[in-house]
């Protein structure tokens, strides 16, 4: 099958690779471009591991077309910390101990992030249904609410 | 090991809430998973399934495939021996099929090829010649004389006459005279229940990458919760010396007792030795769900006498599980369990193992226990109901406590069932009012706990830091709690020590992370590693100071003169006598080996409020309490975790999640949108209390606690629901068509 050659920004960095016409950009991502950190649970777009950014729209990147990444601003968990600085998000998962396993973590994080810059003060309610699409089978979810909750009041100045 | 080990403390590090070691790189996505390795050169592998429940395999045509361009292997059963004992056989042979597919899902083939795309468009040039046989994948219907039987000759010889040959083992347990404790009871309540099979549903598909090279050596990386078990299993099958196999375990995306055992591992090994290169295997989620381990479904009997004022007078249970193709290892834990909470006089317990055509079943969490008490539970509460009586004062009344005798045999030593339930009542979460169609339920949990075979290093760096070595997969933040123990021990600051999961190679052999075990028995060998390697240094300093060995005490993290005979010299912390170690006799390291005896059982206590939708048969869970004795938390903020995790996995057995088979004997639902765990939006808080009676068989008291958490929401779901639509439920899932099903009924 002819690859098709693919222009995109990630994480801010210019990247061009080639993929086959049926290649999920997550695939894309973990196997041509190094970025495990988006993990595919389920691959049919039921469980959030896989969640990054596209052009600022939340998708599971496995249900995305790495062909589709063509012109457009991706943002992965990679990309989420500034350098050795951790975002609020990130420091308060830690802080509150949101994760056991960890592996559906970096897909909650950049779930919870597309949310906060929507709404920055969600309900918990809100943020619930939100995050209705990221399985986690470890935590009850309790804790990964309360450390969103801890990021947003921080993020607004709280 | 004696069961006095424990000594009361103050504690300066454990029960502090210090963030976890590997937290920054699974916040930013760097930590390293099953799937995340790569390798030079490497394959990718993919397995062929079957797609009938049961068939037999008449031949395997692989030569098109081969002929692919990009195949390097196919491996069938023919590339596999024989192995002579029957559980390695039976791990063998449900990772590749032998002769007969025993269930929907079960591999028969794989290939290896240059990429993805490559080996599945391998599989579809595979042929194999089925010849479809009868099927059953119900647990009743498999122990009818007559039923199509899985397989021949595995039927134990205790197995009475005149069932199916699926039966394949039978337990007993209990005391006293039952018909006597019948006698004397003002009712008794007879019910059947029934419970679906579940999956353990970790967010991680099982994934590989093995690498065997032409000198026979291999290495191994897979997300697992025992890589030394991994190495066992994978060198009998592939006739290997332990040796020369090395695993490292892979961070690891959840288990709950599914990655306990091997999938796809020695199918990963064989194509890479076959093709002489590093082969990478990851299953897809519909291979996760029809070819890894699921819990038992069961069926069951309970008949309980209770005594107007609410004494239990006998008590009864028989449970029969499936545990899919091969003989089940669950019913016994189930058997023991059905009445652990109880200080009973006339007790019996029947279990009945079962084989299927469904996947051969994994451990879940507490395997077995959570099916039986919610029937046992369940009909507690029916009995309570019937009189009128507090169910929290009932159980208190028949509560096992220090010195009850086990329904299952042992004796028990402290425990905490009486102090949950008292914590429970006290909590004005047991008092709050509840609205309409609403229902509380409560139910009693327990579990066994385990300890198993440890092996700890504990090195003194020069620059008075310390490293820890240890061998079980870290699963919700055990690397903090060993570092904190050994903090404590040693008395240096958390951040000063790193503790590290090692490979097969550098430590001897530890049992997998199950049973609860890991924070008991790894934390046990760590604290008696820490207190090695203070000895050592005490021996370092007692050298310098020119002074008996037996002079020299450790305190506050420093080696000082035990008195003021053994002479007057400063404090030597552990940084100065590790940074002269090498004039004082070279480096400095503790170490530990046990198997370790006298893990605590663990009790605890579930309170919930449910509401029931009538017209949609939708349960709505308001508010949930967890009660659990945790013997010492060492880190509170996982200990919660595991309590809250537990709750929550229940809370899905109870209301949504299960195996539905067609009568083709196919799983219909292998998909997290058809297999519905529970998400963000279903679920309230889940409040947790902590009750700390400390364990007489560790040094700070710790009790495992990852498993008793999944037992109680069983029963406190179906107590709940019973509550608000006024019908008692005997099926699990509580699903909305069946509950819908029973309010049509009344």
């Amino acid at each position: 099958m002819t690859k098709i050659h693919v222009s995109t920004t990630i994480n801010g960095d210019a990247h061009e690779f080639l993929c086959a016409p049926d290649e999920t950009l997550l695939d894309v991502l973990r196997n041509r471009l190094g970025l495990t950190g988006a993990k595919e649970g389920c691959g049919t777009g039921d469980c959030g591991a896989c969640s990054v950014t596209v052009n600022g729209r939340l998708v599971c990147s496995c249900l995305v077309l790495g062909a589709e990444a063509e012109g457009a601003e991706i943002a992965t968990i990679e990309g989420m910390a500034d350098g050795d600085d951790l975002h609020p998000l990130q420091r308060h998962f830690i802080d509150g101990a949101a994760l056991q396993c960890g592996v559906c973590t970096p897909g909650i994080l950049v779930a919870a992030k597309a949310l906060l810059e929507k709404n920055p003060d969600p309900t918990d309610e809100e943020l619930r249904y939100w995050l209705a699409g990221n399985l986690c089978r470890c935590t009850g979810y309790d804790k990964i609410i309360r450390a969103v909750q801890a990021a947003a009041a921080e993020m607004r100045g709280a | 090991m004696s069961l006095d080990e424990y000594r009361k403390r103050e504690f300066k590090q454990v029960g502090t809430r210090v963030r976890r070691p590997d937290g920054v790189d699974k916040v930013t996505g760097r930590a390293m998973y099953g799937a995340d390795a790569t390798a030079p050169g490497m394959l990718w592998g993919r397995i062929l399934r079957s797609p009938h429940a049961h068939a037999r395999i008449r031949s395997i045509d692989v030569s098109a495939a081969l002929a692919l361009k990009g195949v390097k292997a196919v491996v069938t059963a023919e590339d596999f021996g024989v192995p002579e004992d029957d559980f390695t056989r039976d791990v063998q042979d449900n990772c590749m099929a032998r002769g007969r597919a025993l269930y929907d899902g079960h591999a028969v083939a794989a290939v290896a090829a240059v990429d993805q795309a490559t080996a599945r468009a391998a599989l579809k040039l595979i042929k194999v010649d089925y010849e479809i046989l009868p099927h059953v994948t119900d647990v009743d219907a498999a122990m009818q004389p007559g039923a199509p039987v899985v397989q021949e000759g595995r039927v134990q010889e205790n197995v009475p006459k005149g069932f199916s040959d699926n039966v394949t083992a039978h337990f007993e347990f209990g005391h006293g005279d039952l018909d006597a404790g019948f006698a004397k009871a003002d009712k008794i309540v007879e019910r059947s229940f029934k419970t679906a099979a579940t999956h353990q549903g970790y967010i991680e598909p099982h994934a590989c990458l093995a690498s065997v090279t032409s000198d026979g050596k291999a290495d191994l990386w897979c997300c697992t919760q025992g890589h030394f078990y991994v190495r066992t299993l994978c060198a009998g099958i592939l006739g290997m010396e332990a040796s020369q196999l090395r695993v490292t375990a892979s961070e690891i995306g959840g288990g709950f007792g599914g990655k306990t055992t091997v999938f796809i591992e020695p199918v990963a090994l064989m194509l890479s030795k076959k093709a002489g290169r590093p082969v990478k295997l990851v299953m897809s989620r519909d291979e996760v769900f029809r070819a890894t381990g699921p819990t038992v479904s069961s069926s069951s009997d309970i008949k309980i006498g209770m005594t107007k004022d609410g004494r239990i007078t006998a008590a009864e249970a028989t449970l029969r599980y499936q545990g899919g193709a091969f003989p089940c290892g669950t019913t016994e834990f189930g058997t023991q369990a059905a009445f652990a909470a109880y200080d009973l006089d006339a007790v019996r317990t029947y279990g009945w193992s079962v084989m299927t055509n469904r996947p051969k079943e994994a451990a879940y969490r507490a395997p077995g226990a959570p099916v039986a008490i919610y029937a046992v539970e369940s009909v507690v509460d029916e009995l309570c109901q019937h009189f009128g009586l507090d169910p929290l004062d009932v159980r208190l009344k028949n509560a096992a406590r220090k010195g009850t005798k086990s329904s299952y045999g042992p004796t028990f030593p402290d425990i905490g069932l009486v102090a949950t339930l008292e914590a429970a009542r006290a909590h004005p979460h047991y008092k709050a009012p509840l609205g309409p169609n609403q229902g509380r339920g409560l139910s009693c949990g327990f579990w066994f706990n385990f300890g198993g075979n440890t092996c700890v290093s504990l090195n003194v760096n020069t620059d008075g830091t310390v490293g820890i070595t240890e061998g079980n997969p870290d699963i919700g933040g055990s690397r903090a709690s060993i570092s904190l123990m050994a903090a404590e021990e040693l008395g240096i600051p958390y951040d000063n020590i790193r503790t590290i999961v090692a490979d097969t190679s550098s430590l001897g052999y530890n049992d997998v992370t199950d049973g609860s075990r890991v924070t008991f028995a790894v934390g046990l060998a760590t604290i008696k590693a820490a207190r090695d390697a203070v000895r050592k240094m005490c021996a370092r300093a007692a050298k310098i100071w020119g002074i008996d060995e037996e002079a020299v005490q450790w305190k506050d993290g420093a080696a000082v003169p035990a008195g003021p005979n053994a002479g007057k010299f400063p404090p030597m912390t552990l940084a100065e006598i590790a940074a002269v170690s090498a004039e004082t006799g070279g480096p400095i390291a503790g170490h530990y080996e046990v198997n370790a005896d006298g893990a605590g059982v663990s009790f605890g206590v579930h309170l919930c409020d449910v509401e029931v939708d009538r017209e949609t048969g939708a349960t709505k869970v308001l508010r949930y309490t967890v009660f659990q004795d945790a013997g010492k938390a060492v880190h509170p903020d996982y200990v919660e975790g595991q309590m809250q995790g537990g709750a929550v996995q229940g809370i899905g057995w109870a209301l949504n999640e299960e195996y539905i088979y067609g009568e083709d004997g196919r799983l219909q639902n292998p998909t997290f949108l058809d297999y519905r765990v529970p998400v963000a939006s279903d679920l309230p808080m889940i409040e947790t209390v902590i009750l700390e009676i400390p364990n007489p068989g560790h040094p700070y008291g710790v009790r495992g606690v990852g498993e008793t958490g999944i037992v109680p929401p069983l029963a406190a779901l179906s107590n709940a629901v019973s509550h608000a639509i006024g019908l008692r439920m005997s099926e699990l899932p509580m699903s909305p068509p069946r509950i819908l099903k029973a309010l049509g009924g009344s």
